[in-house]
C-alpha cells in the first residue's frame, strides 16, 4: 500500500486568486514548466502577473520520475513541480487553477474569458497551454478507454497488478512507463511501430528485465474485447503478418499534442497545430507570446519549456514596458 | 509508527487553522480480514491531533451493527464525515485516504467546516435543484495525482444537496467492487451504478450526467 502523503494543499491560493478588476501585466494560461517559470521572469521583473491553470504542475505531474532536469539526479515529477510552485510562490503571483480559458478578446487591453465566467484583464498573454496525449486512432480505442486502454501510467498501473499489459511508444515515457508497470504486471509486451528514440539509459535497463517483451517495427491495427479489452492485433512489418497479443490492459505513450485549439485564428499555427514563435517566443500577434508544448520549438522536454518561458517573460515585459 | 512527518504535520495544522466548525470522522474498522484498518485508523488518528476541531469515533463494522447500517458502512474500512451535530452529511472514504487523496480528505474536512469553495451562483442553483437520489461512487488509485479533484468534487456536491451522497472508493482495497463495474482507469465516476465519467471532469460534466439521469 502507498502510504506516501502526497500533500499539494495549498492555503495561499484562496487569498491570492486572480482578480477580474485589475489589468495585468501579463496573464499566464497554464501552470506547468512553461508557465511557471514565465511566471517567476515576469514577476521578477517587476510585473504584475497572474496565472490561469487547469491544474498548477501540468503534465509533469504524471511523470513516475524525472532523471534529466540539471542539478536533480531523480525524482518525481510532481516533486519537481511542488519544487517550481513553491519558487514561483515566493513572489506575489495571482493564481486561479481549476479553470479552462473559453476565448480571448485581443485589443489593447485583451480580455481573457474563463470556464468560471469571470473575465480577465491583460496587458499582454503567455500562452503555455502545454499539450495532451495523442491517441492511437485505431479502431476500438475510443470503445476500451477505460476498459483497458489507458493514457496515464502512474494513475492506472496499480489497476493492472498480476495482469499481462502493452505498451505502445517508442519514446522515454513509453519505456519509463514500461519499466515501472514491469514490476507489478505478470508481463509487459512493448509495441512500437518503429525504432526505439528513448534514452540509452532507459532502454539498457529495459532490456535487463525478464518480464518484458518487445515487439518493434509493429504496428497496432485495432483494440478488440468484450465488456473489457482482451487482446490487440497489429502488423509485423518484418514479417508483414497480423499478429494478435492478449492483454487486459493497453498504455498508450505515443507523444503529444498541442493544446492550441481555443487560440485558433488568434495566433498563426503550423499543419500540427503547434503556435508558431519565433527566438523571442513572439506569436504572429502583438503581445501575445507562448512557449513550452503548445509551440512549435522541437524536443518537449522540461527543461527547454521552462527555458522558453523565460523568454516569453523577457518578451512580455519589454513589450508591456513600451506601452508606458 | 508515525505516518505523517513533522514537515507535513506542520502543513497540515496552518490548513486547519481556518477551521469554524466541528468537523467529526466515524471510522468503521474490522478486527481481522482488513489489511488497512489498522493503517487507517493510526493515520487518522495523526489526523485529528492537527486540530482540536476534529474528532474521531472508531466504530468495529462486526460489533457495532447499528451504527454501521445508519451510515450505510458497506465495508471496511470505511469513514464518513459528520458535522458538529453528528448529521450524516452524504461524505464517506472507502479505503485510506493517504497517498494523493489526502488532498480531497483535507479539502472535505474544510468543506464540512465552513471554510469551502464558493461556486458561481449559476453552478449553485443547478446544484441546488437536483431532487432525485444520487450516489457517487468516485473509484481512485492513490498514485493518481488528479484523481483527488474529481473526489472532492462529487463530496462537495454531496455537501451542498442533501439528495446527494458521495464516496471514494479506493479500487485495489475493494478489487472486487471495482471488477463489478470496471474499473481500468481512475478516476471513474459511477453515478446511481449506472451512468459513469472517466477522469477528472469539470464540474459541469458532473451536473450534465446527473441531470441525464
Amino acid at each position: 500500500m502507498s502510504l506516501d502523503f502526497s500533500l499539494s494543499f495549498n492555503t495561499e491560493e484562496k487569498s491570492n486568486r486572480l482578480d477580474p478588476s485589475i489589468i495585468y501585466d501579463t496573464i499566464i494560461i497554464g501552470g506547468g514548466p512553461a508557465g511557471l517559470n514565465a511566471a517567476l521572469y515576469a514577476t521578477r521583473k517587476g510585473m504584475n502577473v497572474g496565472i490561469i491553470a487547469n491544474r498548477i504542475g501540468g503534465q509533469v505531474l504524471d511523470t513516475s520520475s524525472v532523471e534529466n532536469y540539471l542539478g536533480f539526479n531523480s525524482l518525481a515529477g510532481e516533486e519537481l513541480m511542488q519544487k517550481f510552485e513553491k519558487h514561483v510562490k515566493e513572489y506575489e503571483v495571482a493564481m486561479t487553477s481549476d479553470v479552462l480559458v473559453k476565448s480571448i478578446e485581443n485589443d489593447y487591453i485583451k480580455k481573457i474569458n474563463a470556464s468560471n465566467g469571470k473575465i480577465y484583464q491583460t496587458k499582454s498573454i503567455i500562452i503555455a497551454t502545454g499539450s495532451k496525449p495523442r491517441m492511437l486512432n485505431v479502431p476500438g480505442e475510443k470503445e476500451y478507454m477505460g476498459k483497458g486502454v489507458a493514457y496515464c501510467a502512474i494513475c492506472d498501473a496499480p489497476l493492472f497488478a498480476g495482469k499481462d499489459v502493452i505498451i505502445t511508444g517508442g519514446g522515454n515515457s513509453a519505456v519509463e512507463a514500461a519499466i515501472d508497470i514491469a514490476k507489478i504486471a505478470n508481463e509487459v509486451k512493448l509495441v512500437h511501430r518503429s525504432e526505439f528514440r528513448a534514452d540509452k539509459v532507459l532502454l539498457d535497463k529495459l532490456y535487463s528485465l525478464e518480464n518484458v517483451e518487445i515487439h518493434l517495427q509493429t504496428q497496432i491495427q485495432e483494440i478488440h474485447g468484450e465488456m473489457l479489452m482482451t487482446h490487440i492485433t497489429a502488423l509485423d512489418k518484418k514479417e508483414n503478418k497480423e499478429i494478435a497479443i492478449k492483454a487486459d490492459g493497453l498504455f498508450v505513450e505515443i507523444g503529444y499534442l498541442p493544446k492550441s485549439e481555443i487560440f485558433e485564428g488568434l495566433v498563426e499555427m503550423n499543419e500540427k497545430k503547434e503556435i508558431i514563435v519565433n527566438n523571442k517566443a513572439e506569436t504572429s500577434t502583438k503581445g501575445i507570446y507562448a512557449s513550452g508544448d503548445v509551440t512549435d520549438v522541437p524536443y518537449k522536454q522540461i527543461i527547454i519549456s521552462a527555458a522558453d518561458g523565460a523568454k516569453a517573460a523577457l518578451s512580455a515585459n519589454d513589450y508591456v514596458n513600451k506601452l508606458k | 509508527m508515525a505516518f505523517l512527518n513533522d514537515d507535513i504535520r506542520k502543513q497540515i495544522t496552518e490548513v486547519f487553522a481556518p477551521m469554524k466548525k466541528n468537523v467529526n470522522i466515524a471510522l468503521f474498522v474490522k478486527e481481522s480480514g482488513c489489511d488497512s484498518c489498522e493503517d487507517t485508523q493510526g493515520y487518522l488518528e495523526e489526523m485529528a491531533e492537527l486540530s482540536d476541531k476534529i474528532s474521531l469515533s472508531v466504530y468495529d463494522f462486526d460489533v457495532d451493527v447499528e451504527k454501521a447500517s445508519e451510515l450505510n458502512i458497506e465495508m471496511t474500512p470505511s469513514l464518513v464525515l459528520l458535522d458538529e451535530n453528528n448529521n450524516d452529511l452524504g461524505i464517506k472514504f472507502n479505503g485510506i485516504p493517504a497517498g494523493h487523496e489526502i488532498n480531497s480528505f483535507i479539502s472535505s474536512i474544510l468543506e464540512v467546516s465552513g471554510v469551502g469553495e464558493e461556486f458561481p451562483q449559476e453552478l449553485v442553483e443547478r446544484i441546488q435543484k437536483i431532487d432525485k437520489p444520487v450516489n457517487i461512487k468516485v473509484f481512485i488509485t492513490l498514485s493518481c495525482p488528479h484523481c483527488s479533484g474529481a473526489v472532492s468534487k462529487a463530496h462537495k456536491l454531496a455537501l451542498m444537496n442533501p439528495n446527494i451522497n458521495a464516496e471514494m472508493i479506493e479500487a485495489n482495497t475493494f478489487g472486487e467492487l471495482s471488477e463489478k463495474f470496471n474499473v481500468s482507469g481512475v478516476p471513474k465516476i459511477v453515478f446511481n451504478e449506472g451512468a459513469d465519467l472517466l477522469g477528472d471532469q469539470p464540474l459541469e460534466e458532473f451536473l450534465n450526467t446527473i441531470e441525464s439521469l
